[in-house]
């Protein structure tokens, strides 16, 4: 990852407490654009702490975050937004009983003038656009008027991803993107994530699936009980040696002297 | 992404689409039914008369459940409508009275007492939303605090006895019609026809009660809002998801305490039209009203989980339990027996609403 590039995001020596807990503790990494970085660790390690962090649900207790280059204060998920950092959540935040399009545009409607006096909602406007960010990303939904209710996981998982690229994300954050989905559906959501990577989007995966993780990302980061305990390049490294990183063979893994 | 699910049959498909069809469209039929039956077993249930009376019995019901339209969307209940209703309604003719033995003019004070009612009834909402969004009391105990303390200060303001000694006018408003048809001969606005004899004054027809013009016109307004704008399309998707709501930016707090308002001010106007028609103010004009709204709602095709329904159904809900009401007078039968009805429709209404399939998944 030694990139001459300026890293799309660059966290450093993160920490986040609650209460006497320390979830995450000086916890450092970088996504360069177009990069696929994959953030591992058992239950309780801390990755769904970090990414809060960066999407701007949990404030971070200590610690800098630089986007592009600079240093932002990321305080509520809008200012996160607003830097083109996108969240997709295991439980994808999508309002169910809305259809396709009024999904991607939720909260940033498009409004037009309804006999010069009130300002309505624009269906066609967003069905349109709608389907070309669909179309773009190689997506196929019956109809963009279908509700959020009658479609598959994995397509939800679309359109919750593209969502994400039609407001413009430079940093996408997906957690757990492919858990509950069928093999046919992970594999689409995959290709989807290669698609976003050539477009020079970054993306950051929180997954369990390490075969998934393998598949896609170009790095990965292990953490454990809120640390990092260790930064592979995907090529250089192979599943046992991630797993023992995350359940903390300590011993054999801090020999091999990766950066801890 | 196309779907990766199996399709299921196609003779599954059909009887689902039955299924859900029968889920949806079963109040037109109930409504039909209900209007075959009574003009069955009524006496011209069909007269000019009697549609009017439908209206006028549905007005209260109406305005009370366009507000609820919303807060049920939302997935939230505001149970204090009835007696935010009596409150304004008590409100409403206190100031009309004060200001006319302040020497005011009667028109004056009507419009004075119209508008200081609108502007205090938004009081009970702010405190109702404000309680349910910014300190996470459940609606159903924030709303049901306020249906007491509505209904008690309405009786302190109003000395435990109706309100008297209103301005007149007041009674012209509200007990008047757009439109007065003497059939064949004339036709005029908002008063009788000038210059009949007493015989023809006997056969006027009086359509559209000024009360439920009224009322229609603001649902009219608040419909168009639920339907077309982006507040109504952000009230929906609160009652989808609130977590998708608040990640996509959407100020739900602030969303939710107008929406409560927004029932509350619909409450405020249904205290109005009270006014207006019986020209008194009593602390239970609406009491027994919420079940009425509640019922309204639900009956047209709104989830009590939020997300659903739609102002269209809110009033063919409400058509419902006004031709009921209508009917059962009629009949000759005291009008409390129309609460054991609306009682079973509600829950009827709610268990169609839990065990017919809503929609065709494309199953994951």
């Amino acid at each position: 990852m030694a990139d001459q590039k300026v890293p799309l995001l660059e966290v450093k020596n993160i920490v986040k407490r609650f209460g006497g807990l320390v979830a995450v503790n000086r916890v450092s990494m970088e996504v360069y654009p177009g990069e696929v970085v994959a953030l591992l660790g058992d239950n309780g390690a801390g990755k769904s702490t970090l990414i809060k962090v960066v999407s701007g649900v949990y404030p971070p207790d200590e610690g800098e975050i630089y986007f592009e280059g600079k240093e932002v204060k990321i305080n509520n998920p809008m200012d996160a937004i607003q830097l083109g950092i996108e969240t997709i959540y295991q439980d994808l935040a999508l309002a169910e009983n809305l259809n396709v399009y009024s999904n991607i545009f939720l909260g940033r409607e498009k409004l037009k003038k309804w006999l010069g006096l009130v300002s309505v909602l624009d269906h066609d406007y967003m069905h349109d656009e709608s389907k070309k960010v669909l179309d773009r990303l190689g997506i196929e939904i019956p109809s963009l008027k279908n509700k959020i209710k009658m479609l598959s996981g994995g397509q939800r998982q679309s359109v919750a991803i593209s969502r994400s690229i039609y407001w413009k994300a430079k940093l996408l954050i997906m957690d757990e993107p492919t858990a509950a989905l069928g093999v046919a559906e992970q594999r689409k959501v995959l290709d989807l994530v290669r698609t976003l990577k050539d477009q020079g989007v970054g993306v950051i995966i929180i997954s369990h699936q390490l075969y998934d993780v393998f598949q896609v990302a170009d790095r990965m980061i292990v953490l454990r009980r809120g640390e990092k305990v260790g930064e592979r390049i995907t090529k250089d490294t192979n599943s046992d040696e991630i797993v023992g990183l995350m359940v903390g063979a300590e011993l054999v893994e801090d020999s091999k002297g990766e950066e801890v | 992404m196309s779907a990766g699910g199996a399709s299921p049959s196609s003779q599954n498909l059909l009887r689902n689409r039955r299924a859900v069809n029968l889920g949806r469209y079963w109040v037109y039929l109930f409504f039909l039914g209900e209007l075959i039956i009574f003009s069955i077993l009524g006496t011209n249930f069909f007269s000019a008369q009697n549609l009017q009376n439908i209206l006028v019995a549905s007005t209260t019901i109406l305005l009370l459940a366009a507000g609820e339209t919303f807060v049920i969307l939302t997935g939230g209940i505001d149970l204090s409508v009835g007696f935010v209703m009596g409150l304004s309604c008590v409100i409403c003719a206190k100031i009309m009275v004060t200001l006319q033995a302040l020497g005011l003019p009667g028109s004056v004070a009507i419009l004075l007492g119209i508008a200081g009612c609108l502007l205090i009834g938004l009081l009970p909402g702010l405190l109702n939303g404000f309680l349910i969004a910014k300190l996470r009391v459940p609606p159903f105990i924030a709303t049901f605090g306020m249906y007491g303390i509505a209904y008690g200060l309405a009786e302190i303001i109003s000395n435990n006895v109706p309100i008297s000694g209103l301005p007149p006018q007041a009674g012209f408003v509200g007990n008047g019609y757009l439109l007065y048809y003497l059939p064949g001969k004339a036709l005029s606005w908002f008063s009788p026809p000038q210059g009949i004899s007493r015989q023809e004054i006997r056969q006027v027809v009086p359509l559209f009660p000024n009360v439920f013009l009224l009322a229609i016109i603001a649902v009219a307004i608040f419909g168009f809002i639920l339907a077309r704008t982006q507040f109504g399309q952000h009230t929906y998707a609160i009652g989808g998801s609130v977590d998708a709501a608040r990640r996509a930016g959407i100020l739900v707090d602030r969303h939710l305490i107008k929406v409560y308002m927004i029932s509350s001010f619909f409450a405020a106007l249904g205290g109005v039209m009270f006014t207006l028609r019986y020209v008194t103010g009593r602390a239970d004009a609406g009491s027994a009203r919420m079940l009425d709204a509640i019922a309204a709602v639900v009956i047209g095709g709104a989830s009590l989980y939020g997300g659903t329904g739609t102002m269209i159904g809110s009033i063919i809900g409400t058509l419902i339990i006004g031709v009921l009401e209508t009917g059962m007078v009629n009949l000759g039968l005291p009008t409390y027996n129309k609460y054991v009805y609306v009682g079973i429709i509600l829950i009827m209404a709610v268990l169609i609403d839990q065990f017919f399939p809503e929609e065709t998944k494309g199953e994951v």
